[in-house]
């Protein structure tokens, strides 16, 4: 019961973080391949603040604002490229967080990385505390979900489609294309920091080694799967993902094969991914209405 | 209104445009034409802002917009279509017109959330606009279908809705009838002309000579990169230089 409260509790973070990918790559055409540093940035930054005795609110609120500007410094250089450039130069960023996170120890611990984590005060540690995680996390998750969804059926959320369908039409049409991407994606920096506060606050124990290009491939297939350019579809995408991610730790596996299994996820993802974008690039729930 | 001075364009040792001027004034719809590869696309990427200029000036309405930005040149009132037609295949028809009102508060971040009553009436508004220019180009009954959808000509004609819901003061159409069958022509000549006569400018390219004759009351005859000619329709087509360009030079002939 208590793993499958984990479950939900870990696939709601990832639907957050899947939704804040989705406003880049599924309604402004953008491939974020570094996502995951600001889940990354967001996660540090809460855990610092909270570790250094300040209430986990504050660190929540700083994680996001911290994740915002922080996409917003790397959008504004990154977005002057376009296409497979721009996927390169934000795969580029998310290598450099990670990096950080390794080497400055003074101020993350480097591999050590950053245990006990404390979770807001009315949830409580340990077990106990899992179904009012739970809530908590249902919570964040309906009001982002609620927020996205007013902000994508807004003349904003139109913009971007322009911009993803056709950036020399919208600046024909007097949008300017860059700041509508800026946007996009400081937007989706800040929630992906909220995302990976909740992953701090929750799994209480943080080192740059979650951090990495996995990640990022992870949740990217969350998107995909789910359907880009819908508002259900991350969440669904989400929930999928890592329900198989658990399910796999059942399979009766021989004792001698188990290193094979991390190497062998990574292909079929890999794999999926592949196949999803050949045979049904919309995913599960598809955008438009025939 | 627009005004183009000693305009310079190469790519590398092309000279795509080479030292054009002219202007324009209140002449309602004048032409752009010339053969193949003569810079009529390029002079109008010019014109927009897509391509930077080597020398020369624009001023559209006594403003400088050579340098500008292609979306500020847009938002003076300066407003293009593309030759290849680019309409925006996953919205809708009537999005794809929505999507053109210019100035939409309910595009700034803060407006969608603090805002919403103003932005949920400008909105009702421009669908009210866009639904109102679909009547016009008879594609009313389309604008829940994807824009991809809908038939090439259909397409043209939703590319011109979107020019227009745009509010333009000078509309340029960079072969607006091309590859479309004769009814809609007529359609689409039908839909220009009451632009005109509403008073906004339009500047087009077209090699359907027989249409330009018909509605332009100007013609500017580009050829290799330059000028070579301006007048009326009827003094277009009885020009040697002209006949030259299209046709080749008689003692060059067979």
């Amino acid at each position: 019961m208590d793993y499958l409260l984990h479950i939900f509790i870990v696939s709601l973070i990832y639907a957050i973080f899947a939704m804040s990918l989705n406003l880049e790559l599924g309604f402004t055409g953008l491939y974020n391949f570094g996502h995951v540093a600001f889940f990354g940035i967001g996660a540090y930054t809460s855990a610092l603040l909270s570790l250094a005795g300040h209430p986990v609110t504050l660190g929540m609120v700083c994680s996001m604002i911290v994740s915002g500007g922080m996409g917003a410094l790397l959008a504004i250089p990154a977005l002057r490229l376009t296409g497979d450039y721009f996927g390169i130069a934000t795969l580029s960023f998310g290598e450099i967080t990670r990096l950080f996170f390794l080497n400055e120890r003074w101020l993350t611990k480097g591999p050590m990385g950053l245990p006990g984590i404390p979770r807001p005060t009315w949830i409580g540690e340990g077990v106990a505390g899992l179904p009012w995680f739970l809530i908590f996390c249902m919570l964040l998750t309906l009001v982002v979900f609620i927020l996205t969804r007013h902000l994508t059926r807004s003349p904003f959320g139109r913009a971007l489609k322009v911009v993803r369908e056709d950036e020399y039409v919208a600046q024909a049409l007097g949008k300017n294309a860059l700041s509508f991407k800026i946007r996009a994606v400081t937007v989706g920096s800040i929630l992906a920091g909220l995302a990976g506060s909740l992953w701090a606050h929750y799994i209480s124990y943080i080192s740059p080694a979650d951090f990495t290009l996995t990640e990022t491939i992870l949740v990217l297939l969350c998107v995909v799967l789910g359907g880009r350019g819908t508002n259900w579809g991350p969440i669904l995408g989400a929930f999928v993902i890592i329900f198989f991610q658990e399910i796999i730790r059942f399979l009766p596996i021989p004792a001698d094969f188990d290193r094979f299994v991390a190497p062998i996820q990574g292909m079929v993802y890999g794999a999926v991914l592949i196949i999803l974008m050949l045979k049904r690039p919309e995913g599960l729930l598809q955008e438009y209405k025939e | 209104m627009l005004k183009i001075d000693n305009v310079t364009k190469s790519f590398g040792g092309l000279m795509a445009v080479n030292d054009v001027s002219f202007q324009l004034d209140d002449t309602g719809i004048t032409g752009l034409v010339g053969p193949n590869g003569s810079g009529k696309t390029t002079l109008f990427h010019l014109i927009t802002g897509f391509y930077k200029l080597d020398r020369g000036q624009i001023h559209f309405k006594d403003k400088r917009i050579s340098g500008l930005a292609p979306h500020v040149i847009s938002r003076m009132g300066l407003v293009r279509t593309f030759q290849q037609t680019r309409v925006l295949p996953f919205l809708s028809a009537l999005e794809n017109l929505m999507a053109a009102s210019p100035g939409q508060t309910g595009e700034r971040l803060s407006s969608v959330f603090f805002q919403p009553g103003r932005v949920k009436l400008e909105e009702n508004n421009n669908r009210e606009r866009a639904m109102q220019i679909l009547g016009l180009l008879k594609l009313k009954s389309l604008d829940q279908h994807l824009a991809g959808r809908l038939s090439f000509g259909q397409q043209k004609l939703l590319e011109l809705g979107r020019v227009l819901m745009a509010r333009p003061k000078m509309i340029l159409l960079d072969e607006p009838t091309a590859g479309i069958n004769p009814t809609l022509i007529r359609q689409l000549v039908d839909v220009i002309r009451k632009l005109a006569r509403k008073g906004i400018q339009v500047f087009l390219i077209e090699h359907n000579m027989p249409l330009v004759a018909e509605i332009c009351e100007k013609v500017f005859v580009m050829d290799s990169g330059s000028l070579i000619f301006s007048g009326t329709p009827s003094e277009t087509r009885q020009n040697p230089r002209v006949i030259e360009a299209y046709l080749g030079r008689e003692d060059y002939g067979a």
